[in-house]
């Protein structure tokens, strides 16, 4: 048993390997992670200080990405982006995968009426297009870094549950299933220890593409003005001042939108090239 | 056919009704008394209390929500901020919204089935590579980062459009681009898959073994096919944008619904907040209704499922 979960993993690895866009892609997080993770001891200089006689400055030797109005390094501020988006969005990614495989294994181990109830539940939330949920979350919590992980966790939740119901739809009529309920597992240890675990691939593949959503929310919140605060450095919160000195410091626009695109084109990518690999079926079409 | 319209129907009511419980609980999300967070800094005992008398916050919730409903549908309901009906607010910006989707709509099913069509025939060319790689681009793209990128090209640097606001048709240019290009993406990699799936049919085998020429195999037998799982793409990107042009009408300074509910949520018009929430989701679950009863209209196949 043991030896046959090392080959077929072992199998994911090497069918990864061979998918260029998804080396890629897991680079890029690599990457992403790591500055976030290291950011102090990158960033040349203090992301927070003001400097109002070198404000707006465009790209120079002494601030390769300019200057923003106060005058802040915008290299190091985009190096601090990094660490408040992945914090947030990792945080509120687990909360969802947690909350979304619960909900999931439940309504597709027992089916019948909950099922009903809990799916009809999640129709209304997958009602609300877009970020608008989160939105609509925000507009009465308030913006903030913890209201912000409120809001994404439920909104990107659904997503979890539903991909976990279908696979427990499948497994639990599975001959091990079978087999754990003649041993006379209950229905909770059945849960536990069988069908969550043969259902991690697809959740683990909606992870990182979720990762991605929850990145381009984060900054589409900010941008709004209902994410996170100034002056805390932000990709989508620097844009939205960015957007106001367009005119007359172009530079400004293009930094932290071009980090947040290259995070979220990293996710994407590695959760793709992941799919794949765990369904290689799917791939040729 | 008239069972499965039926059967839809009857399915939609509870969405709605938890779409409109969901809009509804905002103000009763808020964390201590909305009252006082309407009356705003240093009002007096008394301000708070009239204000929680004037908009029934003193009432059971049931009752509430039963007023709030019957507001809406009366247009009795009041903004908070400018004391109109709140429908008579509501009702030209979402016409706004409106426009710029249908605009972005056509400009992206026009670039996305034509360049899906396009890759799909000519597999593995150097435009399927371009079209895999806008796709890629385009579903990974911010869209509030394009919008900026489009107007430091286009406005700041070029100075062929406007930056912003609202007014002719040059208005209009950058935000259909910047709302569009993720949905031309998702269009055109589901024209290409169809087409290709399409292609590989057996009766396209036999038309393509009885010789007849390759430009009227395509039109003929392949298109007519492939393109109707396209349309209902088409049809469910048209009720996303309605509803997900919130970060372009920011950017761009479009007078549109989505802005109005982020406006209406700093000036702490909650009623605003509410019904605009409510009225983009009610919209976005229409308009997927509608795409369905049309594709199973086109395709009987589906009526069953």
């Amino acid at each position: 048993m043991r030896m046959k979960k090392r080959t077929s993993s072992l199998i994911i690895l090497k069918r990864m390997a061979r998918n260029k866009g998804a080396i890629f892609g897991l680079i890029v997080v690599l990457l992403i992670v790591f500055v976030a993770i290291f950011a102090p001891v990158i960033a040349p200089r203090d992301p927070y200080k003001q400097d109002l006689l070198a404000s707006l400055e465009p790209p120079s030797w002494k601030h390769p990405f300019g200057t923003d109005v106060f005058g802040r390094d915008v290299l190091s501020r985009v190096i601090y982006g990094a660490r408040t988006s992945l914090s947030i969005s990792s945080l509120a990614v687990l909360i969802a995968f947690i909350l979304g495989a619960t909900v999931g294994t439940i309504a597709g181990y027992f089916h019948g009426v909950l099922d009903e109830v809990l799916m009809r539940i999640l129709d209304v939330l997958m009602a609300f297009p877009d970020i608008l949920l989160a939105i609509a979350i925000v507009a009465a919590l308030g913006p903030g870094k913890i209201n912000l992980v409120v809001a994404i966790a439920i909104y990107s939740f659904p997503q979890f549950a539903r991909v976990m119901r279908a696979s427990a739809m499948t497994i639990k009529n599975s001959e091990y299933i079978e087999a754990a309920k003649a041993i006379g597992e209950s229905h909770l240890s059945t849960m536990v220890r069988y069908v969550l675990p043969n259902a991690l691939a697809p959740l683990l593949v909606q992870a990182t593409l979720r990762m991605a959503t929850a990145v381009l929310t984060i900054s589409g919140l900010s941008f709004l003005g209902l994410g996170v605060k100034p002056p805390e450095a932000e990709w989508g919160t620097d844009l939205a001042m960015a957007r106001v000195y367009l005119e007359i410091a172009p530079h400004l626009g293009i930094f932290p939108g071009l980090a947040l695109f290259i995070t979220v084109l990293g996710f994407n990518l590695f959760g793709d090239g992941l799919n794949d690999a765990l369904n290689p079926r799917l791939k040729d079409r | 056919m008239l069972k499965f319209v039926v059967r839809r129907l009857l399915l939609l009511i509870p969405v709605v009704i938890g779409v409109s419980i969901v809009s509804f609980s905002i103000m009763h999300m808020i964390p201590g008394d909305p009252a006082r967070i309407i009356a705003g800094e240093g009002a007096t005992v008394e301000d708070i209390m009239s204000i929680r008398i004037k908009y029934g916050l003193d009432r059971p919730l049931i009752e509430q929500y039963f007023r709030f409903m019957k507001g809406v549908i009366t247009n009795d309901l009041r903004s908070i901020r400018t004391e109109r009906p709140i429908l008579t607010e509501l009702l030209p910006r979402f016409a706004n919204t409106a426009q710029l989707a249908l605009v972005s709509i056509i400009i992206s099913s026009v670039i996305g089935v034509t360049l899906g069509i396009v890759s799909a025939v000519k597999r593995n060319s150097w435009i399927d590579t371009f079209s895999m790689v806008f796709s890629l681009v385009g579903v990974s793209m911010p869209i509030f980062w394009l919008g900026i990128l489009l107007i430091i090209l286009f406005a700041v640097t070029l100075r062929w459009l406007p930056s912003g606001g609202k007014g002719g048709v040059e208005h209009l240019i950058l935000p259909a681009l910047t709302l569009g290009l993720a949905t031309s993406a998702i269009i055109a990699r589901m024209t290409r898959a169809s087409v290709l799936e399409v292609l590989n049919q057996d009766y396209v085998r036999t038309v393509v073994a009885f010789g007849l020429p390759k430009r009227k195999i395509i039109y003929k037998y392949v298109l007519r096919n492939a393109l109707i799982p396209v349309v209902t793409v088409i049809g469910l990107q048209f009720g996303y944008l309605l509803g997900g042009a919130v970060l372009t009408e920011s950017v761009f300074g479009w007078p549109g619904l989505g802005r109005f509910v982020v406006d209406s949520i700093f000036s702490r018009d909650y009623i605003a907040v509410q019904v605009g929430i409510m009225m983009i989701a009610t919209t976005f679950v229409l308009v997927n209704l509608l795409v369905d009863l049309v594709y199973a209209l086109i395709d009987p196949r589906l009526r069953r499922g």
